[in-house]
């Protein structure tokens, strides 16, 4: 028992992360935490999405379920539970069965490598990002599978749709993010990575995030995996797979319940997981923002609090609200609720303000903060732009993306190449 | 592929058998789909994404209200008019009255005749407003419909205090008005008018510029204006490929020839330009109300018109320009108290053939675009 506490206690001190350190009792605790993480994430963007659209809509959004809707996730979750199991008569039962767990697993998996912090991530593997790029295509795979065996038209034509713009989008990420590889290599030794950690720590040693390197070449780039990231995880405004006006549903028309439950949450870890490969790549990942500008450890200090301020500012939106809660008998419940959710956030954010606690934090809520700033941008896009039509999706593609992508990748190349010699001849 | 539609044989497609040498797919697209505006079925046939052709199937809806006019007197068949188009009540209340008085040879009186125009004129801005709010969604803009349904509230609360109802307001008599204005009532309407002015260019700003909207609507679902005259297409649909007819300067009925107007058109006849027409209209519906304020006169609300109608032996015509298109009544009266035969010609039936025309050779997503661009409502599709 002893020597099981050691075990666990030694790797505290190790400055690696637990798949790197071998230490399969922290991986097994950081593999539940970034489960439950992504879950409770993809409860509280279900809860966000929806407030936030709906404010942009001149709407409420939900109100009755908990106070300002806070539980309508959850109760959503129940009723999707609770639903009858259907596995329509004239589908490919086996394959209809596996595809909602292929979807998910491809969306979950990803997150092995995901860096949310020096130290913070389940392996740090020296195939990173081609490793995530690759799994996360896999999810292409579910869906075609989803669309052939519903058996039915809509799916059908959904599901092709989805896997020729995944494919096709694939390319133009590809490109962007070989360009931020290459910049990893701009160093003493000339050596670059591909590992997610080793990508922020050449933008530490660099001194500058990949973004802002080479202006505006890094800034390109980025924009193009952020087009292109949107049209991987078929969101607004390339959701055709799923466009409700035209296919009704797209490829999860004739899933119900739990299964279709399970597209909906890899839709979300997906988008969730090509945003930390965008933080991660242009936008410093764990690093906080204005490092060059703002430094020195007073800064340091200053912005080690920022989880904590974070935290304390949403309890006090909580308790402004409690007070605006109508002073209603039947409100009564949800007043004291919401004044409950308060006191929670304030507590968490009091205990941020523990130096040992906000030091080992802040790397997760930088990573955190910079992957909701994509996930709201998310939901603006859903909220400002019509559906682009299949064959112009295509165009931007092929025809737009493609060869930017390509002609950024060559000139970083120049450049870096150039570079050593113009202004250390 | 053959169609027997010979006129319009231009535009046949064979199938493209270099595309994969796929099959035809024959996909059925409503009744119930969210996008075909209530119980349309249309069954597509397609060549992968393009669609070979699609055949409209009506009559969900079908409440046989033609034949109900036969049984009614003219008075009782007034509130079923409003259950056609439900958009514009207003505007089907307007021509039924307008025929019942033609056949009769009564006038309302002008003080009826300009509270007429300005219901049936925010009637059109209401239509419009709910026109724009879906063919947006249809297109994937979701926004939009939250600002018109929003702004459109406001219309539907004029026409609640001044008749009680909001949707199916059964707000004209035959004859001229039942219910004198409200108190307030121009200083509410002008009070819409302010509030009003400034939203069409929220909404332009949202869609008008937009690269999406603009990529998604132009050169979508063209059609000439020989073709929409030889189906008989009407209304916006018909002015956007540059024929400018509307019955309200044709033919001027109510008192539209009082009020300066003018008749928006557009050039190609594609989504696009039908888009422009009716945002333009709605600029114009809001001039016409301008002017129809001011000049409300004083007196009566109401023409002398016998207790039971019973019109002399004939028959008559009369069509008004319905948000939608050309609005038609034909009645023939044998003396009674029942019309002996009540047509209807309802703009969406009729711009509902060009359906076919317009998609051949589309994709998918286009025909989803021209559903909503020809603005149909079933209810008076199907009567």
């Amino acid at each position: 028992m002893h020597e099981f506490l050691q075990y666990i206690e030694s790797y505290l001190t190790s400055d690696k992360t637990p798949g790197a350190a071998g230490n399969w009792v922290w991986e097994l605790i950081y593999i539940l935490l970034v489960f439950v993480g992504l879950s409770v994430s993809v409860i509280c963007m279900n809860w966000l999405e929806r407030k936030i659209l709906a404010h942009m809509q001149v709407r409420l959004g939900p109100m009755r379920v908990g106070p300002h809707g806070l539980l309508q996730p959850i109760a959503d979750a129940l009723k999707l539970l609770l639903k009858e199991d259907i596995i329509p008569a004239e589908a490919d039962a086996l394959i209809f069965w596996i595809a909602p767990f292929a979807v998910v697993l491809a969306a979950f998996t990803v997150f092995v490598v995901v860096p949310f912090g020096p130290t913070h991530a389940i392996t740090d593997m020296n195939i990173g990002i081609l490793f995530m790029l690759g799994v996360s295509s896999l999810s292409v795979l579910g869906i075609v599978m989803a669309g052939w065996a519903s058996n039915s038209h809509y799916p059908l034509i959904g599901a092709l749709r989805s896997s020729a713009q995944m494919v096709s989008y694939e390319i133009a990420m590809g490109l962007a993010v070989v360009s931020a590889v290459l910049m990893t290599s701009l160093n003493e030794s000339g050596t670059g990575t591909l590992s997610m950690i080793g990508i922020v720590q050449a933008q530490l040693a660099q001194g500058e995030w990949f973004i802002f390197k080479f202006f505006p070449l890094g800034l390109i780039a980025f924009f193009i995996f952020a087009i292109a990231m949107v049209a991987e995880t078929n969101r607004a405004p390339f959701d055709l797979a799923e466009a409700e006006s035209e296919l009704t549903a797209g490829f999860h028309t004739e899933y119900s319940g739990f299964r279709w439950s399970l597209f909906f949450l890899a839709e979300y870890s997906a988008m969730i997981a090509v945003s930390s490969i965008a933080v991660t790549l242009w936008l410093g990942g764990w690093l906080r923002p204005f490092p060059n500008w703002l430094s020195g450890t007073t800064w340091d200090r200053m912005f080690s609090l920022f989880p904590g301020v974070t935290f304390l500012f949403l309890a006090a939106m909580c308790f402004y609200n409690t007070v605006r809660m109508p002073k209603h008998p039947l409100f009564r419940i949800q007043t004291i609720g919401l004044a409950g959710f308060g006191v929670v956030l304030g507590l968490i954010g009091l205990i941020l303000f523990i130096p040992a606690v906000s030091f080992r934090v802040q790397d997760v809520f930088w990573f955190s903060a910079k992957v909701a700033a994509f996930m709201y941008l998310y939901i603006w896009y859903r909220g400002t732009f019509p559906r682009y039509r299949f064959d112009q999706l295509m165009q931007i593609g092929w025809k737009v993306l493609l060869p930017i992508g390509l002609g950024v990748l060559i000139l970083t190349a120049s450049v870096a190449l150039l570079q050593p010699m113009i202004w250390h001849p | 592929m053959t169609d027997s539609n010979t006129s319009l044989s231009h535009l046949d497609l064979e199938t493209d058998k270099t595309f994969l040498d796929a099959n035809e797919l024959v996909i059925n697209m409503g009744p119930q789909h969210p996008a075909t505006h209530g119980v349309l079925r249309v069954i597509l046939r397609l060549d992968g994404e393009k669609v070979l052709g699609l055949e409209c199937v009506i009559g969900y809806l079908h409440r046989g209200v033609e034949k109900i006019g036969e049984h009614r007197t003219y008075a009782m068949f007034n509130p079923y008019v409003d259950r056609m188009d439900y958009v514009a009540a207003v505007s089907n209340g307007l021509g039924y009255c307008e025929t019942v008085e033609k056949l009769l040879n009564v006038e309302a009186p002008p003080r009826a005749q300009y509270v007429r125009v300005i219901l049936t004129e925010l009637n059109r801005i209401a239509s419009h407003q709910l026109w724009l709010g879906t063919h947006a969604l249809d297109i994937g803009a979701i926004t939009p419909l939250f600002y018109t349904f929003r702004d459109r509230e406001e219309i539907l609360k004029i026409y609640e205090k001044y008749c009680g109802a909001r949707l199916t307001t059964h707000a004209f008599r035959i004859g001229g008005l039942q219910y004198e204005t409200y108190n307030g009532f121009e200083r509410e309407v002008k009070n819409f008018l302010d509030f009003f002015r400034p939203k069409i260019d929220e909404y332009e700003e949202l869609l008008t510029t937009n690269r999406i909207w603009v990529e998604r609507t132009k050169n979508v679902g063209k059609i000439t204006g020989e073709d929409c005259i030889a189906l008989g297409v009407t209304g916006p649909v018909l002015r956007a490929s540059g024929v400018k007819w509307d019955v309200r300067k044709a033919q001027p009925y109510a008192n539209y020839k009082n009020f300066d107007f003018e008749i928006p058109i557009g050039e190609n006849g594609d989504t696009y330009d039908r888009y422009l027409v009716r945002m333009a209209e709605m600029r114009q519906s809001v001039r016409i109300i301008e002017q129809a304020i001011d000049a409300i006169p004083e007196g009566p609300i109401m023409a002398k018109v016998p207790k039971v109608i019973k019109p002399a032996v004939g028959e008559v015509y009369h069509s008004i320009e319905a948000p939608k298109g050309e609005l038609g009544y034909f009645i023939v009266s044998d003396g009674s108290t029942q019309p002996y035969r009540l047509r209807v010609r309802p703009p969406s039936f009729v711009n509902l053939q060009a359906l076919d025309l317009m998609c051949r050779g589309q994709l998918v997503a286009d025909v989803i675009a021209v559903i909503g661009t020809l603005d149909i409502v079933l209810g008076e599709v199907d009567r």
